[in-house]
């Protein structure tokens, strides 16, 4: 520890401790731009230029370090005359253009001009001119010669991002930040250098002009679009949101959000948000009252329980959807005596349920994934499935050296260093996983496991085992494609014995907001022997009611031609949605406007069971109402008892969600309570093409789908076939042809492209989009053949 | 050849005279003059590096690049028992206006740099090294490069240097245009494949350098002088120049004299017996002002330069820095308000833009002097580039600032009547018709 | 992209920096590939970025920090001039001016004909030969009055 004093207050810091860090500790503000403590120091800027005693000169408060004794004066006539001096270098060349900067009222710059300028420039020369760059769809760069050369872009894209797609180009005063000759950010951080920008420099493409800083409120709020659950400010002007920013903390987003979850927001304010409810009647759709669509809904769902059962309603729920409004459609439903409910429409393998032990869950705090000195994330689409961990495991192996494998169906660059990574067809995933864990066991030296003793072992195993093995905090978690695939419940025990065998801990990396919450609000299928009310069971036997709870089947379901084939022979389907989904208007007979997250007031449990509630930040639209409200009216209408809840805090009372210590829920566990043995290697279907789809960050949920910004940036591209080249000579087929891609009765035509990061055999076809909507399971066989 | 009339010359020994611009620098050439015998000697009888770095010590050898920091303290920085990869450096990145000594010495005597580099590596404990050469300079550049393949084959660089089980890999890296890479951590950076970004420091080199190694880094001059101090003891060297300023040194000598070039002269001589080893300001014109130490050293009007001695603590005495040893002579047909502008356009344009005071503050400088240069001076720039200068000196990441503001100074300091005249009158104080006549060639109205 | 030569002399250059440390080479692959190709389009500036690993910006930030680069097409001979004080004070802006005269060009432009581009010229650190002047960034030309200068231009030719 070094001991310091800043204006004559005294601190005590670690060693290695900047004259910076000691005033932040000490609350003694320092003006800074370049500065920034989650990126490196570059001490640029000059602006926190402070005096030290028995130094000759001033000193950079963010680079100088702490030296036992050290005295600091942030406001001596030294001090204060470097910091103007800085100041009016900053502004010889900055525009005069607050009153029309977005960034006025929020500029760092402006307050420190406010606080330190000169009435009136001494600069009497011609000011510098930058022209204006285009990067894309989120970012404007219309008025760079705001900039001031700090840099805090280009370091947030090398050290955060892990792309550097912005850079300082040319020299002296002709400095530029710049992309590649007019590429655009194409990050899925890229909306944190807004934040980052201490001036009016990069700003909000969407939010431009729309309103100045000082109009809006700020509300808090979680985001929907990922199981992180990263803290929101929501900025609102006359009940519409205008602006999404992070609102730090340290333990869940830091001080970041992912651009899916910046720029959904302006979903909210489209024409697609469904306003009114609507009933289909002799093929017309007509606006009604709720009193007549409820009423309608209720007459359905009582006729069809009265005369076929119970058993023949089904309800399928988003898994963002809030624990309240599961909790309570789940109550509604078992009181009408189905237990066919579910929230995982994605998921294939029902294989465990009802074999669990409790909750599954991350298995480790999400600040402790940094510390991290080994993972192995087992099938995954990690950067685009879950930007913000992505980060948290980069930072961990930049900063720490931690070894990040990847075993997966695809290897797409997670823009960290990997240890090790392979990518083998989602068949042959739990075989793959099968050898690391026999590597860890003979490395070991204990027995293998039981139906592991003909696997063998490749190098990579043996590399992520030895990995795992050799270090102290270890994890692994297994991703969306492993919780898709069709051996989810595989590679579930599969990852318990690597984790048992390692010392490991072993968790998912949740597929969405509420996963986690959906479980412990119950929104599970009843188990019953052979099952059938899952998310698969329910549409392989067609029932005659179903309830849609922000869910758009063609998209959100494993298989699209199952779920929207039973759903067109239904007698009722109601879709609560926030917007007008269109391809639902065939199937569905009662449409009921669902207040968004921002217009409704409910609880997520993020991945790492960390319970986050939250507030409306703004009026439902139009008719639009919370979604535990209209569950609750519905129960009223159809006389079930207990549905009298006055706000959302009775709901998740009722719920039964307990927070144990610091806010996280109880119940929270992944082992499984049998294991049956099985052999492995499972056989390889033979000669059969396999499809792997991964669901691209902007098609992950209704919202982000209609977010006009997010679907023009790169990761909105069309899809496309993707194939090794291997593959493709295999199927005699060249890039850029466009091909057949059928499963099962549905085919759709998509233009093929070579990735070297599918396995041979396999055709990367992305789910969520319309484009694939015609097509079966995420994880299935599918024949290609030239359109 | 450009090394005329030297006394004395250590450096230059054997080249005065007796080599062209493509003969004489070659190994046998070196080997010949005795050259490699250092190195030979060293590796032969195991010197313990703690003696080099004694003798090199009580040679009181300044760093020749421009700081003059004691070479042997410098070393004696490295951490040589520390494992893992060291490096040494060589900044042969000369482009500091008035410069031009490091390329004479590429030129003529190749091998003592990389001999005095061998040495210096085996001193430190490094292993490897580069020679950063000016890109302008290619042609010498692609000599080092021959010059290194011929130290390579006679196993003077590589692995197992003499069999000694010393091993050192030394390479050529060329600069392609930023006279910011003669700063040592610019320089680091562009070996690194960077733009050429001064860090701040701390960390120095010797702790966090080329690839966040530790690292050394002479200049050129340095470093061939190194072999030299060795083969005649550190005291020797020492007396050759003055206390505190040991040895030979290359000065460039460039601008109004009648022989510009390089003269290696003992430290200590008198500026006025190295004008007149130049052979007087060109046409017998009167000596105007001089700048002694390379374009960042403040200039020194004629009469206090004339009294000076050319060595660290003379000039520093006359109130400038001996710099890089680069003496750039002006005759009274020149307009300082005119030298000013160029030499501000230059540091506007090198700044490499990382830290604001340099990089908004050199254009703004350039832009008032430039002003005042062409009849648009206004009655308070002179105050208000006091004042500009003032705020970029000691504000910014690395020296360049200070180098950019310290001839506005001085030149305003010494020359104050003429900026003043400038300002009222909006033409030169020096007459037209004289003005450039110092430069040999035509009239100041074929100036653009 | 690039000649077999110029690879060869790419892995050259990339063999003098330690394993990993390719990235080093980035100034003399760009100052290779420039002299193949006669400037620095940005498709070159990719194609060296990418055979070295980096990104592309990070490339295009060192072709557009070290000003030997061209971003630009020059012509078949680049004649850099040194007009810094210590050149200028021997005749820099004389034989400056005289060029210019002479190809009927300014600073920064290339002629009609598309042989000669003019470039004003930062310190080359030969001051002692002043004026002096650079042809396509390799050769270096001392003393140029005009007679020399005419003797250059006609052996460009």
């Amino acid at each position: 520890m070094l001991e310091i004093e800043i204006d004559g207050k005294a601190a005590r810091v670690p060693d290695g401790s900047t004259v910076m860090d000691a005033a932040q500790l000490l609350g003694t503000y320092i003006p800074h731009f370049c500065y920034h403590k989650k990126l490196s120091i570059a001490a640029n800027c000059r602006m926190c230029l402070v005096q030290v005693e028995k130094a000759p000169k001033p000193l950079p408060a963010c680079a100088t370090p702490v030296t036992n004794g050290m005295k600091v004066f942030t406001h001596s006539a030294l001090a204060k005359k470097a910091q103007a001096g800085v100041l009016e270098f900053l502004l010889i060349n900055h525009p005069l253009d607050c009153p029309v900067c977005d960034q006025g009222g929020e500029c760092q710059l402006q307050d420190l001009a406010v606080g330190y300028g000169n009435g009136k420039s001494r600069y009497g020369e011609e000011k510098h001119v930058v022209v204006h760059k285009n990067v894309g769809p989120l970012i404007s760069m219309q008025e760079m010669s705001r900039c001031i050369h700090c840099t805090r872009c280009v370091r947030f894209g090398q050290e955060i991002a892990g792309v550097m797609e912005l850079g300082m180009t040319h020299r002296s005063v002709h400095s530029e930040i710049m992309s590649f000759v007019g590429r655009s950010v194409d990050s899925e951080l890229s909306g944190n250098m807004i934040d980052l920008c201490p001036v009016g420099a990069l700003t909000s493409k969407p939010f431009r002009y729309s309103a100045r800083a000082w109009e809006l409120q700020r509300h808090r709020s979680v985001s929907p679009h990922d199981s992180v659950g990263a803290n929101l400010i929501v900025q609102v002007k006359h009940d519409k949101a205008l602006r999404v920013l992070p609102r730090e903390n340290e333990a869940v987003n830091e001080c970041w959000i992912s651009d899916k979850e910046r720029f959904a927001y302006t979903a909210l304010n489209s024409d697609e948000r469904l306003t009114q409810p609507m009933i289909k009647q002799g093929g017309e759709w007509r606006e009604v009252s709720w009193n007549a669509a409820l009423d309608y809904v209720a007459h359905g769902l009582k006729d069809i329980a009265k005369t076929a059962g119970g058993d023949a309603l089904a309800a399928l729920a988003a898994p963002n959807a809030t624990v309240e409004e599961l909790y309570l459609l789940q109550k509604l439903l078992r009181a009408l005596g189905s237990g066919n409910i579910d929230h995982r429409p994605r998921q294939r393998d029902f294989s465990i349920d009802g074999k669990r032990v409790g909750t599954p869950w991350l298995g480790l705090t999400l600040a402790d994934l940094k510390h991290r000195d080994a993972v192995l994330v087992v099938g995954s689409f990690l950067r685009k499935d879950h930007p913000l961990i992505a980060q948290r495991l980069r930072h961990a192996v930049q900063k720490h050296g931690a070894e990040v494998s990847l075993l997966s169906v695809a290897v797409d660059d997670p823009l960290l260093k990997l240890h090790a990574a392979r990518a083998v067809l989602p068949s042959d995933l739990a075989n793959a996983l099968a050898a690391v864990v026999k590597s860890a066991a003979l490395q070991k030296g204990v027995s293998v496991p039981a139906g592991l003793e003909n696997v063998a072992v490749d190098e990579t195993a043996e590399r992520i085992a030895r990995s795992l093995i050799a270090g102290e905090k270890t994890s692994i978690l297994l991703g969306n494609a492993a919780q898709q695939s069709a051996d989810a419940g595989h590679l579930h025990a599969l990852g318990l014995q690597l984790a048992a065998l390692t010392d490991a801990t072993f968790g998912f990396l949740g597929e969405a907001a509420n996963s986690v919450g959906a479980q412990l609000a119950g929104a599970l299928p009843d188990v019953v022997q052979g099952g059938k009310g899952n998310a698969r069971q329910m549409f392989e036997q067609p029932r005659h009611a179903y309830l849609l709870f922000g869910v758009e089947p063609e998209l959100d379901c494993a298989n699209p031609q199952l779920a929207v084939a039973a759903l067109q022979q239904a007698k009722m389907v109601a879709l609560f949605s926030a917007f007008k989904h269109t391809s639902a208007l065939e199937y569905a007979d009662v449409l009921l406007p669902l207040a968004p997250f921002t217009e409704t007031s409910g609880t997520f449990i993020n991945t790492e069971g960390r319970i986050q509630s939250f507030a409306g930040v703004a009026r439902p639209l139009g008719e639009a109402r919370p979604g535990w409200k209209i569950l609750r009216v519905l129960g009223n209408v159809l006389n079930l008892p207990g549905f009298d809840y006055e706000n959302s805090e009775e709901v998740l009372r009722a719920a039964g969600i307990q927070a144990a210590d610091a806010g996280f829920a109880t119940g929270l566990d992944n082992r499984l309570q049998e294991t049956e043995v099985t052999v492995y290697p499972k056989p390889q279907p033979t000669n059969a093409l396999e499809r792997i789809a991964d669901v691209p960050i902007h098609f992950t949920d209704p919202i982000v789908r209609r977010s006009a910004p997010l679907q023009a940036t790169a990761d909105a591209a069309l899809p496309t076939a993707r194939c090794s080249a291997a593959t493709l000579a295999q199927l005699g087929l060249q890039a850029g042809q466009n091909v057949k891609l059928t499963q099962g009765q549905g085919s759709v035509v998509l233009p093929v492209a070579q990735d070297e990061g599918v396995p041979a055999g396999g055709v990367r076809v992305a789910a969520g989009h319309a484009l694939t909507a015609g097509l079966g399971d995420m994880f299935g066989s599918i024949t290609v053949e030239r359109a | 050849m450009a090394i005329l009339g030297a006394i004395h010359p250590v450096l230059t020994a054997g080249l005065n005279g007796a080599v062209d611009n493509n003969s004489g620098w070659q190994l046998k050439d070196y080997v010949a003059r005795g050259g490699y015998s250092v190195l030979k000697k060293i590796l032969a009888e195991k010197t313990p590096p703690d003696e080099i770095i004694t003798v090199i010590k009580a040679s009181v050898l300044r760093g020749r690049g421009g700081a003059g920091f004691p070479t042997g303290l410098k070393w004696s920085f490295m951490p040589r028992s520390l494992p893992g990869d060291k490096y040494l450096v060589c900044n042969t990145d000369e482009g500091e206006p008035g410069t031009f000594k490091d390329r004479d010495l590429i030129r003529y005597n190749p091998h003592a740099v990389i001999e005095g580099m061998a040495i210096g590596a085996y001193a430190i404990g490094a292993t490897r090294g580069y020679n950063y050469i000016h890109g302008e300079i290619w042609e010498l550049y692609q000599r080092f490069e021959a010059a290194l393949d011929e130290a390579r084959a006679a196993g003077f660089i590589g692995q197992n240097i003499q069999g000694s089980g010393f091993g050192f890999e030394l390479f050529a890296h060329h600069g392609y245009g930023a006279y910011i890479c003669g700063e040592e951590t610019a320089l680091l950076e562009s070996i690194e494949g960077k733009k050429g970004q001064p860090r701040f420091k701390p960390p120095f080199p010797a702790s966090f350098g080329l690839y966040g190694k530790p690292t050394t880094i002479n200049n050129t001059e340095t470093f061939a002088s190194i072999p030299f101090i060795l083969k005649m003891g550190g005291e020797a060297f020492l007396n050759l120049g003055k206390p505190n300023n040991g040895g030979t040194k290359l000065f460039s000598v460039s601008g109004h004299v009648e022989r510009p070039g390089n003269y290696e002269i003992p430290l200590g001589t008198p500026f006025a017996k190295l004008l007149e080893m130049c052979g007087g300001v060109r046409g017998g014109r009167k000596l105007k002002a001089v700048i002694p130490g390379g374009s960042s050293a403040p200039v020194l009007p004629a009469d206090v330069i004339l009294d000076a001695t050319m060595d660290y603590d003379g000039i520093s005495k006359a109130g400038s820095m001996l710099g890089s040893g680069a003496v750039i002579v002006m005759d009274e047909t020149t307009c300082m308000v005119k030298a000013l502008e160029r030499l501000s356009y230059f540091y506007h344009e090198e700044s490499c833009g990382q830290c604001t005071p340099c990089r908004e503050g050199t254009g703004w400088l350039y832009q008032i002097v430039h002003r005042i240069e062409n009849g648009a001076g206004r009655p308070d720039d002179l105050a208000l580039l006091g004042d500009i200068t003032a705020n970029i000196m000691g504000r910014t990441v690395c020296a360049l600032g200070d180098a950019a503001a310290m001839p506005v100074q001085s030149f305003i300091k010494h020359f104050r009547d003429e900026f003043a005249y400038h300002i009222e009158h909006k033409t030169c104080l020096v007459p037209k018709d004289v003005q450039w006549a110092g430069s040999g060639f035509h009239k100041a109205a074929e100036v653009r | 992209m690039f000649t077999t030569e110029t690879l060869q002399k790419f892995a050259r250059e990339v063999a003098k920096y330690p394993a990993g440390q390719q990235r080093s080479a980035v100034m003399a692959c760009l100052a290779l590939a420039q002299e193949e190709k006669g400037w620095l389009a940005p498709e070159t500036i990719e194609a060296v970025a990418k055979y070295l690993e980096l990104p592309p910006i990070a490339a295009l930030e060192v072709a557009t920090f070290y000003n030997m680069y061209d971003l630009k097409p020059v012509g078949k001979y680049k004649l850099t001039v040194c007009t810094n004080l210590p050149c200028a004070l021997s005749g820099g802006y004389h034989a400056a001016r005289y060029v210019q005269d002479k190809l009927g060009i300014a600073f920064g432009e290339t002629t009609a004909d598309g042989k000669f581009t003019l470039i004003e010229g930062e310190c080359m650190g030969a001051c002692g030969d002043a004026p002096v002047m650079l042809v396509n960034n390799r050769r270096m030309c001392g003393a140029m009055t005009p007679e020399q200068i005419d003797k250059l231009l006609e052996e460009c030719k």
